[in-house]
């Protein structure tokens, strides 16, 4: 049983590693899911609690739309409640970002200009949303591939105020790190290096591709870690200690085992930084 | 130019299913906002895919694609939980049938609904044959049967749906002697998974006649008329073992 024992490297659960996933003992293991694949009744909640009775379980949010211009919809608060009761995760996270707006969801992760306006909105619907929790949640760094005007705050300053005026705690995404530094021409390490390391409650890793035209890189979680994540994920465990750490995997899905081998990476990065917190 | 939050989200989207969007120019030009319109829109496609495997095994992948994403430029999801997107899709084929040509698809779409609707409803009790056990023909004929969230029915009067539905999802090749008949279809779910089975057209009217508040007194009244040949105890035994009902109700 892994249900209770200390976090280290985990895994993005798919519905097909269900069985190797459910069987699966390796120290620290944990896994991490979307709420909103299992905010539902029927088999594929059934399975997610088969799985909360064993190992320990992330909820990874998509669609809270914390970032957008209006409070979190309630319906949705109260359906993430009753799956949090039901499966009781160790972690529960969402995206610095917007997906739903008036009444319609766009599946993905969409920016916004970092204004204090933004600050003051999003900071009031985290608030809102531990509330209805009742727990802190954590917050991801997003990818960005846009040259976005009206910024008021650097992504880092931003993080943390919003740390200093909710408590959330951070979700550290060092593939959008990577991502983004190249998208956007900045310098990863730097970012990295000013992280505050004090609220990064989670790190993910996943792997990226190159767009059509090979200018941007894609946050597609379709492909195995590059190696400059790992570089930089070595670098910060080195800096700040070892955190929980999560492999995202959602493409061109490879077999358990194939994925357990990249988790072996990143559990051993975490063991030579010492005790997990 | 700065835009409030709000005034650039309502820009941004109008952007991203290519309306007019002249405030956020200096973004729309950028080649980088493709990723969004193409992650969006390949979110919604793959959601529909995902959610009617028995259409695209009719239509084709490429057809499929491009129904996929004629529907969602127009109707994008309301909900985050994509397992229930697409509850007009089998509509929107049915509007669309000079396109594919075929006039069961639609209703082979709301099979495909109908499974995504119980392989994701709320689990509630089931009516158990021992709470029968002593209730007198009085009782039983006042009493309200109705049907728990995890099941669907539907009668299909000019196709065989269940059987083109059931032969497209198991990818199971079309039988000869497969007569093409009017058929109906009842659909439930367990912890296991969703289970299918033919259902007579009396069995639909007396599950439609349940769903509408008729006492089973009156439902099977209704049934016998729609189906005068009605085994109604065969019918009530095979929706108990199906575990159709919620425990009973009373006037």
């Amino acid at each position: 049983m892994n249900r209770t024992a200390p976090l280290g490297a985990g895994l993005g659960l798919k519905p097909e590693h269900f069985a190797p996933a459910l069987a699966c003992n390796a120290d620290g293991l944990w896994y991490e899911v979307h709420p909103e694949n299992y905010m539902v009744g029927g088999p594929r909640l059934a399975w997610l609690q088969r799985m909360a009775e064993r190992h320990a379980l992330s909820l990874h949010g998509v669609a809270l739309s914390l970032a957008a211009d209006a409070e979190p919809d309630i319906t949705h608060l109260r359906r993430l409640r009753v799956l949090i009761d039901q499966v009781n995760p160790v972690l529960v996270s969402e995206h610095l970002a917007w997906s739903t707006w008036r009444d319609q969801y766009h599946p993905d992760l969409l920016p916004f200009p970092r204004s204090h306006e933004a600050l003051a909105r999003i900071s009031d619907n985290i608030l809102r949303t531990q509330d209805a929790l009742g727990r802190c949640i954590a917050i991801e760094n997003p990818s960005h591939y846009l040259q976005l005007q009206g910024h008021d705050l650097d992504e880092i300053e931003f993080l943390d105020e919003l740390v200093r005026r909710t408590g959330c705690t951070l979700l550290l995404d060092i593939n959008n790190v990577h991502v983004s530094a190249h998208n956007l021409g900045f310098n990863a390490k730097d970012y990295l290096d000013r992280f505050p390391a004090h609220a990064i409650s989670e790190v993910h890793l996943a792997g990226h591709s190159h767009d059509d035209q090979g200018a941007l890189l894609i946050d597609s979680h379709d492909t195995a870690i590059a190696e400059p994540v790992w570089a930089l994920y070595r670098r910060l465990i080195a800096r700040i200690g070892a955190r929980p750490t999560l492999i995202e995997r959602d493409g061109n899905l490879p077999a358990f085992d194939e994925l357990l081998a990249e988790r072996a990476i990143a559990q051993t990065t975490l063991d030579h930084a010492g005790a997990l917190p | 130019m700065n835009l409030p939050l709000g005034q650039f989200q309502d820009a941004f989207i109008d952007a991203l299913y290519l309306r007019p969007a002249p405030l956020l120019q200096n973004l729309t030009r950028q080649p980088a906002f493709a990723v969004y319109r193409n992650t969006v829109m390949a979110g919604c496609v793959d959601a529909l895919r995902a959610n009617f495997p028995s259409v695209e095994t009719l239509v084709g992948a490429d057809w499929m694609q491009q129904a996929a994403a004629a529907y969602a430029q127009h109707t994008p999801p309301d909900d985050a939980r994509l397992i229930r997107y697409g509850a007009t899709f089998a509509a929107f084929l049915q509007d669309s049938q000079a396109s594919h040509g075929l006039p069961y698809l639609a209703d082979v779409a709301r099979l495909d609904w109908h499974w995504c609707e119980v392989f994701s409803a709320i689990e509630q009790p089931c009516l158990a044959l021992a709470d029968l056990a002593g209730m007198t023909a009085s009782d039983l004929g006042r009493s309200h049967l109705r049907p728990r969230q995890n099941v669907r029915w539907q009668w299909f009067d000019a196709h065989p749906a269940l059987s083109l539905w059931r032969c497209s999802r198991e990818g199971l090749p079309w039988p000869q002697s497969q007569p093409w008949v009017a058929e109906g279809a009842l659909l439930s779910a367990d912890q296991h998974g969703v289970n299918h089975q033919p259902l007579e057209a009396g069995g639909c009217m007396f599950l439609d006649a349940c769903a509408a508040g008729h006492s089973l007194e009156s439902a099977s009244q209704l049934a016998l008329q729609r189906q005068p040949d009605l085994d109604f105890t065969n019918l009530l035994g095979r929706l108990m073992q199906a575990r159709v009902f919620l425990p009973l109700s009373f006037d």
